[in-house]
């Protein structure tokens, strides 16, 4: 009897808010306010289910996960895992290494191939942008996009903005920096998506060769486009007055072999976030980074490791965003999207 | 087969080799033209093209084609890439010398004059390479090449890069009077890119081709033109700075041509979302990385494509040629970045341009112009591209009004590859007639012929 209790205790489902139908996570540009929010609040219980002395819930039992990694990772891929372990999912995971693409098999013979296997749904990470788009226009499974080339990271976004929404109780009005590599970064593209459909102040600050083109002075023409409010900085002490929350992202030794930096070490000297720059902030300022981190070029570890550091947090959050993001593409009915 | 006589009856002729534009009779003979005037008698035999409201003119001629053979079979043969000419009413085209072997020997040009004359259904003109393997390093057997009948010299998809090798290939061609034909593009700023730099390339996280790509190598051939010269024909021009450069040049004499592609007249990079209507700033959809509008130069911005169209309309781009480039379906399904560049062009390029036409942006008189008389006059044939007495027998009958949807399983080329599958155009070709022969005729709805 008391077994029976604790069981369902610890197996009770989730109670998240109904969530809109939705067949593919490939950016948040399709996302609303609401649907944002909507996912949120599912983090929230899906938290709860984390902090729970035994983590299991049999929301997703009997369907099926395939991650695809056709890049490194490693908190990205096990946080799905984990997030679809939990819910109950079986989890198969696949990399490139090893897989049929080493023997050259094409992105579209091998999405047929997991469709056979009946995948419910495909979570990849590709090298190339688009690729998930690829895949969702063959599959009739959910794709979910875990970063496709230097266009979009939806998932690492939810769970950026989920962490500053957290420390503050809102998004709307906050001052966020992003400080670094935006002209290859997905993270920064995702956020950017997310971040000002919610109503943030959003400063991209980094030398301009690393911005894209069209984002500079003269070039930045459209101004009915959705990221015309966004702020561009090349002075990063400027980029950071006021901030509520500062990101850095990673930046890439390869950046200076192709010309777009004299070299790592001057970058570091005119954009690392250091303990004296951070002082330009607000004082409860979050320092956030998507990982993984060149301490000491793109940030100081003083303030990678530091009080306002919500680095590992993010890492927490975002096995409770994937568990509900994952639970909000398994639905009965499919919307079409 | 042997020519016919054919009575073109009742349409528009347009033939602006000699200003010609209104309704008459064409009477084609043994090959050749042989009258355009009203109320042709009826000859014994002949064949009637009932042409009444319908254009009647030149047989459209394509100074840039890829018909892949040799060496690459799988993607057009001669035989189809041919047919697919006449379905868009070209009776001549160029072809591109980037097949396998390359076209820097007279073997090869000799092999596809040929295959032309043994499966082809319309005329073939090869172009040489200008450099031997299209290396870039050393010049090829440019007179050997010219004595085998080339029209003139690419190594087209690559650029020359060496500057002095640019001048002694201009320099060096000049004594046959034929063109160099270069894609202008400096790597360098090309940088692997896959589509326009701009908005959209942002957008969607792609590698993007700057303008200046383009345009810096333009000026560097037109002061390579004027220090030589020797002719020099810019392929498929993309850029409002390209065609600003141009009309500088011309203005000074230089001997500098160009042309500009249907795509590049009436696409916009926007083509690279995969939308179907909507708004510009609307949410991608798993239709999005369309693959099918992956060409090189890279579709661009609406005011470059404004720039290339006032450019054709004003006579600084001299010609329209399609640069067709057929590819398999595998070689389109799959990311933006590993798709191959290219557009299958012949049998869409009539129904996309006569868009300007309808549009009031470009008279059709000079449309037709840059697709008949100028590139003949390109080729310095005074048979081609003409209906002036004597000319070569080779006409196009179109309807500039007839609607149509474009199906690419239905296109002849083997190369599906379009990203006008499944819109509306409104222009189709009826008949096309080479040598006085009809080589092609709309199914069903095609003029009434007896």
């Amino acid at each position: 009897m008391t077994a029976t209790t604790q069981s369902m205790k610890t197996t009770a489902p989730v109670q998240p808010s109904p969530l809109p139908l939705r067949r593919n996570i490939l950016d948040l540009d399709d996302y609303s306010v609401e649907e944002i929010a909507s996912v949120f609040q599912t983090t929230d219980a899906m938290k709860e289910v984390l902090g729970r002395e035994i983590r299991k819930v049999p929301t997703l039992r009997g369907k099926s996960i395939i991650t695809v990694f056709y890049e490194a990772s490693t908190r990205t891929r096990v946080s799905f895992e984990q997030a679809g372990k939990v819910l109950s999912a079986d989890v198969i995971n696949v990399s490139s290494s090893g897989s049929s693409a080493e023997k050259g098999e094409s992105l579209y013979n091998t999405a047929l191939t997991l469709q056979a296997m009946n995948a419910d749904i495909i979570v990849m990470r590709h090298p190339h942008s688009g690729a998930p788009y690829f895949l969702a226009r063959h599959l009739k499974a959910s794709v979910i996009n875990a970063g496709d080339g230097t266009h979009a990271h939806p998932t690492q976004a939810l769970l950026d903005m989920y962490t500053m929404r957290g420390h503050f109780g809102r998004l709307q009005g906050l001052k966020v920096t992003i400080v670094g590599d935006i002209l290859y970064s997905r993270v920064g593209r995702s956020n950017l998506w997310g971040l000002t459909k919610m109503g943030a102040e959003v400063t991209l600050c980094a030398p301009p060769t690393l911005l894209p083109p069209d984002f500079l002075g003269s070039r930045r023409a459209l101004e009915e486009h959705p990221f015309a409010a966004v702020k561009v900085e090349t002075k990063v002490e400027r980029a950071l007055e006021d901030a509520n929350v500062v990101m850095a992202l990673r930046l890439q030794l390869e950046r200076q072999k192709a010309g777009h930096l004299p070299s790592l070490r001057e970058y570091s000297r005119l954009y690392c976030i250091t303990p004296k720059r951070l002082a330009l902030a607000r004082p409860d300022v979050l320092v956030m980074h998507p990982g993984p981190m060149n301490e000491g070029i793109e940030i100081d570890p003083e303030v990678a490791h530091g009080a306002q550091s919500v680095i590992e947090e993010q890492v927490t959050n975002g096995v409770a965003a994937r568990m509900a993001l994952l639970y909000g593409v398994v639905t009965p009915v499919r919307s079409g999207r | 087969m042997k020519p016919q006589t054919i009575l073109i009856k009742g349409g528009r002729v347009i033939d602006p080799s000699r200003s010609h534009d209104s309704v008459a009779d064409a009477l084609l003979k043994d090959g050749v033209v042989v009258a355009v005037r009203r109320n042709i008698a009826m000859p014994d035999g002949a064949r009637i093209v009932e042409a009444k409201g319908l254009v009647v003119c030149p047989g459209f001629v394509d100074l840039h084609c890829h018909l892949r053979e040799p060496g690459y079979e799988d993607k057009e043969t001669i035989a189809t890439g041919t047919r697919a000419a006449a379905k868009g009413g070209f009776t001549t085209v160029c072809a591109m010398p980037n097949t396998r072997p390359l076209g820097d020997s007279p073997a090869t040009v000799e092999y596809v004059l040929r295959k032309a004359r043994e499966e082809g259904t319309v005329r073939v003109l090869p172009i040489g390479c200008v450099t031997k393997g299209s290396m870039g390093q050393e010049l090829a057997e440019m007179g050997e090449l010219a004595q085998a009948g080339v029209i003139g010299f690419s190594d087209d998809g690559r650029p020359v890069n060496d500057a002095n090798l640019m001048r002694q290939a201009l320099s060096y061609s000049s004594a046959f009077r034929l063109p160099i034909i270069n894609h202008c593009q400096v790597d360098e700023l090309f940088q692997g890119g896959v589509m326009n730099e701009g908005w959209v390339a942002t957008r969607l996280g792609l590698r993007g081709v700057p303008n200046s790509s383009e345009e810096a190598m333009v000026a560097r051939d037109i002061s390579l033109a004027a220090l030589t010269g020797g002719r020099v024909h810019l392929a498929h021009v993309s850029t409002a700075g390209t065609v600003e450069l141009v009309r500088r040049a011309k203005e000074q004499g230089v001997p500098v041509t160009c042309e500009a592609t249907p795509h590049h007249l009436t696409l916009t990079e926007e083509a690279a979302l995969g939308r179907n209507g909507g708004g510009r700033f609307d949410p991608l959809t798993p239709q999005g990385y369309n693959t099918y509008a992956k060409v090189n130069p890279p579709l661009r911005s609406q005011a470059d494509v404004d720039a290339v169209v006032e450019g054709l309309r004003d006579g600084t781009i001299d010609v329209v040629a399609t640069d067709h480039a057929p590819h398999n379906t595998v070689d389109k399904q799959c990311t933006f970045a590993e798709a191959a560049f290219g557009i299958s062009g012949l049998e869409t390029a009539l129904g996309s341009l006569l868009s300007l036409a309808h549009s009031g942006r470009m008279p059709l008189l000079r449309l037709v112009e840059a697709m008949t008389a100028a590139p003949a006059r390109f080729l310095k044939r005074d048979d081609l591209g003409t209906l002036a007495k004597g000319a070569a027998g080779d006409v196009v009958v179109f309807d500039p009004d007839a609607e149509w949807k474009v199906d690419a399983r239905q296109f002849v080329s083997k190369g599906k590859n379009t990203p006008l599958d499944g819109t509306t155009l409104r222009g189709r070709v009826v008949a096309t007639i080479y040598g006085g022969q009809v080589v092609y005729e709309q199914a069903g709805g095609g003029p009434k012929t007896r």
